[in-house]
């Protein structure tokens, strides 16, 4: 962050909008964050905050309504949003692997599991027979049980948690720079979700590459994730390393998430906590912070857009509150 | 027959066979059981989740229980009437009545047909004359969405966006069961805490029984009145949710009970790891199905079937059942607890 590390990925000043017939919906403003090399970066927010609109930004990948308007993307210094179509595609093939949010999505149905994990393997030279060895091994290593047996199937014969599991491993067959997951665990119990998260962990520090990785799962991105950014109605409003953002929410909307988890509520209850209040319309974004109509702290002075404040060594809040850790910790707010 | 307390729904030996393998030329075709006999029942009002790894059967028998998977073998009774053998015609005035949530939420909703549609495509299928309009809106408001995507198309939501659509198409016709697959995975927490205090709002006023499949031991813990943990095909355990979270005493819940993630990135973890190896569902462990990853199985675990034996009152497919807390033995043959 703010530290001379080498960044992978930096993002700045990210703006997407999409045409829908009801007006022109801002889905991403001034977004900026950075990947270090090596690092596993955590995305959380709101249901329809944009994160999956980051992830295919970063790909040129966007919906054909969809447009950048204005901001950089850099990988390995290079700006995506100016690269060509071709380029890109290379680029995704083999520097950048995803596992998108909708497994079903990224497995074809008519192909069989086998011929596909073959297919994304076109480049290397091994014959077929060593190819499909390396499947196995990748899905004995993601615990799809008769992994040889599982290259003869198609896709709607495994459960959907399995399904995200065989598109973990395609992933991870291609042994790229940066790994992008948009939540990739939520079909898998807890025993094989640990299990996934240790696998992601071996690997990334086997192949050495960075992790973006998005789950509504905090638990998961207590345990995976060395930085965590959070996003709410198209912004980012509080990144920083996991420990700082989980044990010192700086910006009301991260509290308020934190607090929602029912992780958190040690008594059973049927009613479980929420934010009251809605997300601003994305047509018609309001002037001031993003969050003032359902924050419990906002103030007149929230009118104006607040400032990225740093609050600690790489720790950021948008929010006029926002304070350095020592501070904060005297002057808790109620 | 319907009488006071009938049972919503009860299902006996549900069994569920798949083939698999090649369809056509060389190759043999295989059978296997995706749900290898399950019982329970459920009574108007109550919450029932189906927890378990992931493959173990939960989607499979929750589309059984809608008629939307055919079974091998077993009985499914709804309030009342057996409902199992029922063809698409006689099985449509039930489909009033009970609903599903689908695991997929993007792939379970018609490409072509746009999110206003969607939402109240049961009232046309049914032919119940409405303002869809206002039935629309109410619905959408119902689970956090504004009218502005009454336009879209599915693919132009976000995924925790098509989740609730489906979660308002559940609901619409205020159906006396409804069986929900993963309602709010993909969700965020304070969304999520809407859908099942909506969900819990209708227990509460209509009496809405409930079969709950969801990966968030957290959720289940709140949610659940009763529940089952799937191994296999076939339940582990089943009772009370609270003596379960309590003291699991089958093995296999107790490793999955541990190993849930916290949202505290500093907290030491005190995890009962399982061995990688999941068995074949075309060769099935013999004796306990478990006792290949079991840490606590003992010689004799793989010679013979353990009956159910009762436990409070739950049922543990275990010949030696857990005491609260037990550790696994130090001689386990696991791998070593991670972290
Ligand atoms: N093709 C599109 N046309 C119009 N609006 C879109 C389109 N794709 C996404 N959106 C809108 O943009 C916003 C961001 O969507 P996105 O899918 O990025 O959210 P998300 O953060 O990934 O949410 P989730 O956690 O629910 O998957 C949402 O309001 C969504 O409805
Ligand atoms: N159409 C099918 N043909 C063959 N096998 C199938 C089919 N559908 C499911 N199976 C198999 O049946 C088993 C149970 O699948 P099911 O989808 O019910 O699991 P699940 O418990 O819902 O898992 P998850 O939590 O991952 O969604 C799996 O081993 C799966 O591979
Ligand atoms: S800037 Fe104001 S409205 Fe926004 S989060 Fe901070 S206190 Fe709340
Ligand atoms: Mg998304
Ligand atoms: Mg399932």
């Amino acid at each position: 962050m703010s530290l001379p590390t080498v960044n992978l990925l930096t993002i700045r000043d990210l703006n997407v909008r999409f045409a829908t017939e009801r007006g022109e919906l801002h889905a991403l403003r001034d977004v900026g964050l950075d990947i270090g090399k090596e690092r596993i970066v955590g995305i959380v927010g709101e249901s329809g905050c944009g994160k999956s609109t980051l992830i295919n930004a970063i790909l040129g990948l966007l919906a054909n309504n969809g447009r950048i308007d204005g901001g950089r993307i850099l990988f390995n210094g290079r700006d995506l949003t100016r690269l060509d179509p071709k380029s890109m595609q290379a680029l995704r093939g083999i520097e950048i692997a995803t596992v998108f949010q909708d497994p079903m999505g990224a497995l074809n149905p008519v192909i069989s599991v086998g011929r596909q994990m073959r297919n994304i393997q076109y480049r290397s030279s091994l014959r077929n027979k060593e190819k499909d060895a390396r499947s196995v091994a990748m899905l004995q290593r993601v615990r799809i049980p008769d992994a040889k047996q599982a290259l003869h199937r198609f896709p709607h014969e495994f459960s959907g948690g399995m399904k995200q599991r065989i598109a973990i491993a395609m992933a991870l067959m291609m042994e790229p720079a940066l790994l992008i997951a948009d939540e990739p665990t939520t079909a898998l119990d807890a025993t094989l979700e640990v299990a996934t998260i240790d696998l992601l962990k071996d690997l990334q520090a086997g192949i050495g590459c960075s992790v973006l990785f998005i789950s509504h799962h905090l638990g998961v991105i207590a345990e995976l994730c060395d930085e965590v950014v959070v996003m709410y109605a198209g912004e980012v409003v509080e990144r920083g390393s996991t420990s700082q953002v989980f044990n010192h929410p700086n910006h009301p909307y991260t509290a308020r998430l934190l607090e929602c988890d029912p992780a958190r509520q040690a008594k059973r209850t049927r009613l479980l906590p929420t934010i009251p209040g809605e997300i601003p319309d994305l047509r018609h974004r309001p002037p001031g912070c993003i969050f003032a109509s359902r924050c419990a702290d906002h103030r007149s002075a929230c009118q104006a857009p607040p400032p990225e404040i740093e609050v600690d060594n790489g720790h950021f809040a948008r929010c006029i509150h926002a304070r350095h850790h020592d501070e904060n910790s005297r002057s808790r707010r109620p | 027959m319907p009488g006071i307390m009938t049972k919503i729904l009860e299902v006996e030996d549900l069994e569920v066979a798949f083939r698999i393998g090649p369809a056509f030329g060389i190759g043999q075709r295989k059978e296997l059981l995706g749900v290898a006999g399950v019982g329970f029942d459920l009574d108007p009002g109550k919450t029932f989740a189906l927890v378990g790894e992931s493959g173990s059967g939960k989607t499979t028998l929750a589309r059984a229980v809608n008629g939307l998977q055919a079974i091998s073998a077993g009985r499914i009774v709804f309030d009342g009437q057996r409902i199992d053998d029922l063809d698409a015609r006689r099985m449509k005035p039930l489909r009033l009545r009970m609903s599903m949530m689908f695991q997929d939420p993007v792939g379970s909703l018609s490409p072509r047909m746009k999110v206003g549609d969607l939402v109240t495509e049961a009232y046309r299928i049914h032919g119940i004359d409405v303002d869809f309009r206002a039935e629309t809106e109410r619905l959408l408001s119902l689970v956090g969405l504004s009218m502005d995507v009454t336009d879209r198309f599915p693919h132009q939501l976000s995924g925790g966006q098509a989740r609730r659509v489906g979660v308002a198409r559940a609901i619409a016709l205020n159906p006396e069961l409804i069986i929900a697959d993963e309602p709010t995975a993909g969700l965020d927490v304070s969304i999520q805490g809407e859908v099942l205090n909506l969900l819990n709002d209708l227990r509460e006023r209509l009496g809405l029984a409930m079969i709950i499949i969801t990966h968030n031991l957290h959720v289940v813990r709140h949610v659940a009145d009763r529940m089952a943990v799937m191994y296999l095909g076939r339940f582990v355990e089943i009772g009370p949710t609270d003596e379960i979270f309590s003291a699991p005493a089958h093995p296999y819940t107790a490793a999955l009970l541990s190993a849930n993630p916290e949202p505290d990135p500093d907290r030491a973890k005190d995890r009962i790891a399982l061995p990688a190896e999941v068995p074949s569902l075309l060769h099935r462990p013999e004796g306990c199905e478990f006792h290949t990853r079991c840490p606590w199985a003992r010689q004799d675990c793989g010679d013979e079937i353990p009956e159910a034996v009762i436990v409070g009152q739950r049922r543990v497919a275990c010949r030696f059942p857990l005491e609260r807390g037990e550790r696994p033995p130090a001689d386990s043959p696991t791998d070593p607890p991670t972290k």
